[in-house]
């Protein structure tokens, strides 16, 4: 049953980065691009760490794997920030 | 189970190897820095399936790595265009 669940997260996860990747390579500009990876590919990883922590059954792994992702996520988000508002500036020079 | 983690870590390759390809056809180089973006967290994902498939506890640990340098990475690329600009 819980390997059955943890199947389920995985590949739910590994169906966020596909999108992800994507969406990077389909959509029209940088901001549409940037959205479509940051989100997903997040959403992805922490499915995917969810369905580990459920099959590894060690509450310490999946503490650690849930601190990874929050720290992935705090990474990305600054990051995208950082890219979206440097684009937003070479954008308006004239 | 096993033969699942090792299909998850070949999608994520997957996943790594579209990111590539923008990374190819550009055209900007925020564009191009999209990529180290989905290395960060692809490269994660395909680290932190690895250390459970083999048993490797401090594979989590080079993920944790993997994701501050990726962002380590973002940050010097803005601080470099913006000196570059100014």
């Amino acid at each position: 049953m819980i390997n059955l669940l943890s199947s389920i997260l995985i590949l739910a996860g590994l169906f966020f980065y596909l999108a992800g990747s994507i969406g990077l390579l389909r959509l029209p500009d940088l901001y549409t691009r940037l959205h479509a990876l940051t989100k997903a590919d997040n959403l992805g990883l922490g499915l995917l760490a969810a369905g580990l922590a459920l099959y590894s059954q060690h509450p310490l792994t999946a503490l650690k794997l849930l601190l990874v992702w929050l720290a992935v996520l705090a990474a990305s988000a600054a990051s995208a920030h950082l890219i979206a508002r440097q684009a937003r500036r070479q954008e308006t020079r004239p | 189970m096993s033969e699942l983690l090792s299909l998850s870590a070949l999608g994520l390759m997957l996943s790594l190897f579209l990111g590539l390809l923008r990374v190819l056809i550009g055209p900007g180089a925020g564009d191009r820095m999209l990529a180290t973006q989905l290395i960060g967290t692809a490269g994660v994902g395909i680290l932190l399936t690895l250390s459970l498939l083999h048993d490797q506890p401090a594979l989590i640990d080079v993920a944790l790595l993997l994701a501050l340098l990726a962002a380590v990475a973002a940050a010097a690329f803005t601080g470099q265009q913006e000196t570059r600009h100014d």
